[in-house]
C-alpha cells in the first residue's frame, strides 16, 4: 500500500468530528488486538516505551482515570497524573495555566477531563500535543462511546441497522452525545429517551422520545444512564419516585425490547434508581464487560494518537 | 474666510442622504463653509466620505474599578479611532455609577482626556440592586445620559414601573437589558441545534422576548395617565420575536426604542462550533433568521440605532473555558467598517440609513439635536475611506481588549480622521502613508 493510501489518523481524540468511519473501524480493530494482549499472562507490550502520558482530571473520576493509566502502563508508557478542581470562582490557576505548567515537563500526550465543554479543543491549541478527551462537560466522552460500540459489536456483531435505546438524562449526558455521534457512523440507529425536562429539543444522530415503551420497542440493546441527584435540586425532576415510576428500567419493561437485548451502563450505577438493582447482575448485563473493554479501547486510542496506525 | 482645517473634495453623506462633494472649512468648532476658504491645515480628501461623528449608546469602558480591562483613556481613544465622537458608558462598573459625584468625576476626567465625549449612563437603581431608585434628578443635573441597570436584568417589574414613571418626570430614558434570568438558566450560548449538539447550557431566544413582552406591558401600564411619556430603550436586541413585540408596541404609540450590536448583525451561533469563548456574548449570537430580521428592523427603523455593547476583558479571562469565560466582544474600533462592508457593500443596505443609525438615531434617543452637514453645524465629524481595505488586526487596537471575532476580516470604510467640535482627536497613520503600529 502506498503511503498516501493509508488514512492519516487524527493525532488527538476530542470527539468524532475529525474521524471517519474507516478510521473508527481501524481503531476498533486495534482494540481487538489489545484485548488479546490483555488476555496474556504478562499483560504488557513495549509499544509506547519512552512516551510520557499525563492524565489531567479537573473533574474527579477514579474509574476512568485508572482505566486510562493502566492502558498506558500496559503499553510501557510513563504515566503522571494530576487531579485538581476548578471552581467557578477560581481566578488564578485556570485550565490553561495548569496545562502549560505541566507541559514544561516533557509530556507527550494528555488525557483530559473537565467540567466545561470545549476545553480539550482549547488545550489542543495551547499545547499542540495529542489530547485525548476523557469527558468535557456535557459534550463528549469519546472513549466511553468507543468502548460501548466495541462491547455492542462483541455481542451483536455488526451494528448495521441495529436499534440502540439510550435512557435517562440525555440533556446533560456526554455519554449520550458521543454515542449519538459514533453509533450512527457504524450503521446503528439511536433512540434517546428521558423525561421531557432532561431531553434537548433535538440531538443530531438520535431520535428523541419521552415514551419509554416506544424507545425500548424492538431495541437491540438498551443503554441506561446515571441519574444525577442534583437534577432534582435544580427543579428539573419532581422526585426520585416520579422518575422511577416513569423511566426506571425493570425486568418487565425490558420485555419490550428484543429478547436477550443486552443492557449497558456507563457507571457508576445508582442501583434501584435508573434500573432495577438485580438487572445489573443479570446475564444480559454487559456492565462488567464494558469496564474490561474500556482498557483495550483506551490502549488502542493511545497507540493511534501517539504512534499512529502502521500497516 | 479663514478656518483651522480645510477638507478639500470631501464627499458629504449624513443621515439624510448624500450631498455631493465640497471643500469643507472648519473653525471655531463649526463647519464654517462648504465652499472652501483658507486654513492652517489643508487636506485633500478626494475619495473619502465626511459624515457626522458617531454616537455609541452602549459601551462598557470599565472605569472605575476594572481599569485592567479598559479605562476612560483607552476606551475613548478606541472610540475616536472608530469614528465615534460621543459614547454612552454603562454604569455596571465597580463601584456602580449611581451618584451625581461619580457622574461628574467621569465627565471631568473624560474632558481632560479630550478624546470622544463621554455621556455616562447611571444606574436605574442604587448599586444596580433592583430595589431602591437612584437619584434621577441629581444624576441628570450631573450629566447622566440615561438610566440603566445593564449587566443586570430588572427582575422586579414593580421597581421597573416606578423607575420608568419617575425617570419620565425628568425626561430620562430608561434602558433595559431584557433577559429573563429564569429562562436563561445559566446559558452560555443560544439554545438550539448547536447548543444541543455541543452540550453547552443554552439561553433561548424566548428569554429575551418573554422579558421584552413583560417590560412592554410595564411600559403600557406606566404610560397610562402620565403627562410625560415614559421612554423605554431596549438594549442589544437579538431576536426576531423580540423585534416583533417592539414593532407592535410602537404601532400602539408607546415610546420604545431599540439598539442592535455589530455582532448580532454579522455573526450567528454556529460560530460556537469552534468552541472558542471569543464568541461568548450576552445576549448570545442567534440564528441566521434572527440576523435577517434585525437587518430588516434596522432598515425600516424599528431598530433606531447601533449600540456596540463594546465589552472589553483581559485576554486571560477570555481564554478561560466556555463556562467561565466572561461575556463580551470589544468593537468600538471596527463597528463602522464592519457594518459598512458587511451591510452596505455586501448586502446593498442603504448607506444613508446605516449612517442615520450611527448618528441621528442614537442622538434622538438621548434627546440631542442631529448633526447634519451644513454651514454652521457643530464640527463633530468623521472622515472615512470607502476604498481603504485592510484586515482587522486586534494587535493595533487602542482598546486594551486586543481580541476580536472579526480578526482577519478584510473591511473597507475605515475612519481616517475624527473631529470633536473641530478638534482632531484621531488621525489615521494610514492617511499619512505610515504603517500602523501595534501600541
Ligand atoms: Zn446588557
Amino acid at each position: 500500500m502506498s503511503e498516501s493510501a493509508v488514512p492519516s489518523f487524527p493525532k488527538h481524540l476530542l470527539d468524532f468530528r475529525d474521524w471517519s468511519p474507516v478510521q473508527v473501524e481501524s481503531l476498533l480493530e486495534t482494540a481487538q488486538m489489545m484485548q488479546e494482549v490483555l488476555a496474556r499472562p504478562v499483560k504488557k507490550v513495549p509499544a509506547l516505551t519512552g512516551f510520557t502520558v499525563a492524565t489531567v482530571f479537573f473533574e474527579p473520576s477514579t474509574r476512568t482515570r485508572i482505566s486510562f493509566e493502566l492502558a498506558a502502563r500496559r503499553m510501557s508508557a510513563d504515566v503522571v497524573s494530576f487531579v485538581g478542581a476548578v471552581s467557578s470562582t477560581t481566578k488564578g490557576e485556570t485550565y490553561r495555566d495548569t496545562l502549560r505548567t505541566l507541559d514544561q515537563m516533557g509530556i507527550d500526550a494528555y488525557i483530559l477531563r473537565t467540567d466545561a465543554a470545549g476545553v480539550p479543543h482549547q488545550a489542543h491549541g495551547w499545547l499542540k500535543k495529542p489530547i485525548i478527551n476523557a469527558g468535557d462537560g456535557w459534550r463528549a466522552h469519546p472513549t466511553q462511546a468507543l468502548l460501548d460500540a466495541f462491547t455492542l459489536r462483541e455481542k451483536l456483531g455488526s451494528l448495521e441497522g441495529k436499534k440502540i435505546a439510550i435512557v435517562g438524562d440525555i440533556l446533560h449526558s456526554r455519554v449520550a452525545r458521543s454515542n449519538a455521534e459514533l453509533l450512527p457512523m457504524l450503521g446503528a440507529h439511536v433512540v434517546a429517551c428521558g423525561p421531557a425536562t432532561l431531553l434537548p429539543a433535538q440531538l443530531p444522530g438520535a431520535t428523541l422520545t419521552t415514551n419509554l415503551k416506544e424507545a425500548l420497542q424492538e431495541a437491540d440493546a438498551v443503554m441506561v444512564l446515571r441519574l444525577q441527584k442534583e437534577r432534582m435540586d435544580k427543579g428539573l425532576l419532581p422526585s426520585l419516585p416520579e422518575y422511577i415510576a416513569a423511566y426506571q428500567i425493570t425486568q418487565g419493561r425490558l420485555g419490550w425490547a428484543r429478547p436477550e437485548a443486552p443492557l449497558l451502563h456507563p457507571g457508576p450505577m445508582n442501583r434501584d434508581v435508573e434500573l432495577e438493582g438485580t438487572l445489573a447482575d443479570a446475564p444480559r448485563s454487559l456492565v462488567e464487560r464494558q469496564v474490561a473493554n474500556g482498557q483495550a479501547v483506551r490502549m488502542a486510542v493511545l497507540y493511534h494518537v501517539l504512534v499512529g496506525k502502521r500497516n | 474666510m479663514k478656518g483651522e482645517i480645510l477638507l478639500k473634495n470631501a464627499k458629504l453623506v449624513d443621515g439624510r442622504g448624500e450631498h455631493g462633494h465640497a471643500d469643507v472649512l472648519i473653525g471655531e468648532g463649526r463647519i464654517l463653509s462648504l465652499s472652501g476658504g483658507e486654513a492652517q491645515k489643508v487636506l485633500d480628501v478626494a475619495g473619502m466620505v465626511l459624515s457626522p461623528g458617531f454616537l455609541d449608546p452602549h459601551a462598557h469602558l470599565r472605569e472605575p474599578g476594572q481599569e485592567v480591562k479598559e479605562d476612560l483613556r483607552s476606551g475613548l481613544t478606541a472610540a475616536a479611532r472608530g469614528g465615534y465622537t460621543d459614547v454612552v458608558s454603562m454604569p455596571n462598573t465597580s463601584p456602580v455609577v449611581d451618584s451625581a459625584e461619580m457622574v461628574r468625576a467621569l465627565k471631568k476626567k473624560a474632558a481632560q482626556i479630550g478624546q470622544a465625549r463621554l455621556h455616562p449612563a447611571a444606574a436605574l437603581t442604587q448599586g444596580q440592586e433592583g430595589k431602591t431608585l437612584s437619584e434621577a434628578k441629581l444624576l441628570q443635573e450631573a450629566g447622566a445620559a440615561m438610566l440603566t441597570d445593564d449587566g443586570r436584568t430588572n427582575e422586579d417589574a414593580g421597581v421597573l414601573a416606578l423607575g420608568l414613571r419617575y425617570a419620565a418626570s425628568w425626561g430620562l430614558v430608561v434602558a433595559v437589558h431584557a433577559e429573563d434570568a429564569g429562562l436563561r438558566r445559566g446559558g452560555v450560548m443560544h439554545e438550539g441545534e448547536v447548543s444541543y449538539r455541543l452540550g453547552l447550557p443554552g439561553n433561548p431566544g424566548y428569554a429575551e422576548s418573554a422579558r421584552i413582552a413583560r417590560d412592554l406591558e410595564v411600559l403600557r401600564y406606566v404610560n397610562e395617565g402620565l403627562a410625560a411619556q415614559p421612554h423605554l430603550h431596549i438594549q442589544h436586541l437579538s431576536t426576531k420575536r423580540g423585534l416583533e413585540l417592539v414593532r407592535q408596541a410602537r404601532r400602539d404609540g408607546l415610546r420604545v426604542s431599540t439598539e442592535v450590536t455589530p455582532h448580532h448583525l454579522t455573526l450567528t451561533h454556529e460560530r460556537l462550533e469552534s468552541l472558542n469563548p471569543l464568541y461568548k456574548v450576552a445576549p448570545p449570537l442567534r440564528t441566521q433568521a434572527d440576523v435577517e430580521a434585525l437587518v430588516e428592523g434596522l432598515l425600516d427603523g424599528s431598530i433606531e440605532c447601533i449600540g456596540t455593547d463594546h465589552a472589553p476583558h483581559t485576554a486571560d479571562e477570555k481564554e478561560l473555558d466556555l463556562l467561565r469565560a466572561p461575556f463580551g466582544i470589544p468593537s468600538l474600533e471596527v463597528c463602522w467598517p464592519l457594518l459598512y462592508t458587511e451591510l452596505v457593500e455586501k448586502r446593498s443596505f442603504p448607506l444613508a440609513v446605516l449612517l442615520e443609525r450611527f448618528t441621528d438615531g442614537p442622538r434622538r434617543i438621548l434627546g440631542l439635536a442631529p448633526i447634519h452637514l451644513e454651514e454652521g453645524a457643530e464640527a463633530s465629524l468623521v472622515l472615512w475611506s470607502p476604498d481603504e481595505e485592510r484586515p482587522v488586526d486586534p494587535k493595533c487596537f487602542a482598546s486594551k481588549a486586543r481580541f476580536s471575532p472579526w480578526a482577519g476580516w478584510v473591511l473597507r470604510g475605515w475612519p481616517t480622521l475624527t473631529l470633536v467640535e473641530g478638534r482632531v482627536v484621531f488621525e489615521s497613520a494610514h492617511t499619512l502613508g505610515k504603517e500602523p503600529r501595534p501600541i
